[in-house]
């Protein structure tokens, strides 16, 4: 087992916390909820994080989600307004210098892709957007993916490729890449498996694996079998990749699971759940790749609401958000 | 409202007030959440379409809410006047809205369709039990205030 400790507690938000982000580089957070207000806090130098900034005047309803550019230069928040802002601190001050529309309704998550010179929105409204970053402040929409069937709650992208992963109130998770011939994007593969909603998605390091959370309790780890596998999985056409469910963590959580977080650098995972409890798992050291198995290594009664966002720093801090309107930092030690 | 959809539901009698104890003016006992206080909170919510009660209509019976006062948890099932009644989504809302105001944050509240009482009782039941899109609604002010409406208790 491992302890996880509170490193600190931050407050200032009114009301339920939905987002999270971590700077890619920086000491630096940013969080967003139902007080349509983003706060930027970050480490001042001895390991107390202090607030920094609070943005107010980009949206006029609720922020479910931001994302800071790969760069750390943008940082990108989703509103249930229909509308998407990009930030940036160009004249030294935050200032919202583009905004995205086109959603027909509540826009639940954003992400950049790996070079940051593409990004992903999702909606209410069941579809999935790409956007490519034109020239400085110019975004232009590159596909509008309609195969999901309900709400989409939640965009990833692959850690190293542009694939990119969406997840829904329709149970499916799907998976999309660009067609380089005629540089038209379309889902290769449906993850199947959930028994509800697909509140969240994270990659593992490798992007060879992804872990999904959902309302049916559950966790299931998915992976990618390329053509001519030494395993046997047969690829439709002989070309495309496709994903299977390895490996399916129930009987841990007691209501939804809100979010997942894959740490980059230990292969922690971690959960955010409905039961305000914040979980990590382990892979069991030597198990089979076709069938990992994965151990509860820790957990904590997080929150005095649901929790609502878990997301790993890259200096191996965990941020967790919740209901009660807390946002937490946590440190995570292994026992040996 | 153009159109009734349910034209002539059956109507029920109200059942008693509580009758208050000793112990309910007692700061030295302990006053847990039971089934009972749960139903009076939302007994009174009053039907999108008739001038009655959900009560009346029997929508709501207090022999289908179960209250776990240690474990913070209340369950109310609520039981349609018709199998393919449109309002049910707008039922549900109105009974979580006023058990969100009226109960502690520390209650999480699932509010369901009776099994076997609606035509979708799993798509309303899962509309009802996510909270980012009951989140969205309740930023719906013309939504937000068909609720308070429903909610409201008549100034007798």
């Amino acid at each position: 087992m491992g302890k996880l400790t509170l490193v600190q507690c931050l407050t200032g938000h009114r009301g339920r916390v939905w987002g999270a982000g971590w700077h890619p580089r920086d000491p630096v957070l940013a969080t967003c909820g139902e007080d349509k207000t983003i706060r930027i806090w970050a480490d001042d130098g001895t390991g107390r994080w202090v607030p920094k900034t609070v943005l107010s005047d980009g949206h006029t309803r609720t922020i479910r989600d931001v994302a800071w550019s790969p760069c750390g230069r943008f940082l990108a928040s989703a509103s249930f307004d229909a509308t998407v802002a990009i930030w940036d601190r160009r004249s030294g001050e935050f200032e919202c210098n583009a905004t995205l529309e086109g959603h027909e309704n509540e826009v639940k998550s954003v992400a950049w892709s790996r070079s940051g010179s593409l990004l992903a929105t999702c909606s209410r409204d069941k579809s999935v957007w790409i956007w490519e970053v034109a020239q400085e402040d110019e975004y232009e929409c590159a596909a509008v993916l309609n195969t999901h069937s309900q709400d989409v709650k939640k965009v990833e992208w692959h850690p190293h490729e542009d694939v990119l992963a969406s997840a829904s109130y329709d149970n499916t998770i799907q998976l999309y890449r660009e067609d380089l011939a005629d540089s038209d994007w379309s889902s290769f593969d449906t993850l199947a498996s959930h028994d509800s909603t697909v509140w969240s998605i994270a990659f593992d390091a490798s992007g060879r694996r992804l872990a999904s959370c959902s309302d049916d309790q559950t966790v299931r780890i998915w992976q990618e079998y390329k053509p001519g596998n030494e395993f046997g999985v047969a690829c439709p056409d002989g070309k495309t990749p496709v994903w299977k469910c390895v490996c399916t963590l129930s009987g841990f959580h007691s209501r939804a699971v809100y979010d997942i977080s894959w740490c980059k650098q230990t292969g922690l995972i971690a959960t955010a759940c409905g039961d305000d409890m914040v979980r990590i798992f382990r892979e069991v050291a030597g198990s089979p790749a076709n069938e990992p198995t994965f151990e509860l290594v820790a957990s904590k009664h997080a929150h005095t609401q649901d929790a609502n966002t878990v997301e790993w720093s890259p200096a191996g801090l965990l941020v967790t958000t919740s209901d009660d309107g807390d946002v937490k930092l946590w440190k995570f030690e292994e026992d040996e | 409202m153009s159109e009734l959809e349910n034209i002539n539901p059956n109507v029920y009698k109200r059942s008693e007030d509580r009758k208050s104890t000793e112990d309910d003016e007692n700061d030295d006992v302990a006053d847990p959440f039971d089934e009972r206080e749960i139903f009076d909170l939302i007994r009174n919510i009053n039907d999108p379409e008739h001038p009655l009660t959900l009560e009346e209509l029997h929508v709501l019976e207090q022999s289908l809410i179960t209250v776990d006062n240690e474990k913070n948890f209340v369950k109310v099932l609520f039981t349609p006047t018709i199998p393919h009644c449109s309002m049910a989504t707008l039922i549900g809302l109105s009974i979580r809205v006023k058990l969100l105001r009226a109960l502690p944050p520390r209650f999480k509240v699932s509010v369901e369709i009776n099994p076997g009482t609606h035509a979708s009782e799993n798509a309303v039941n899962k509309q009802l039990a996510d909270k980012e899109r009951v989140a969205a609604a309740l930023e719906n002010t013309h939504l937000i205030e068909v609720i308070n409406q429903c909610i409201a208790v008549p100034i007798k």
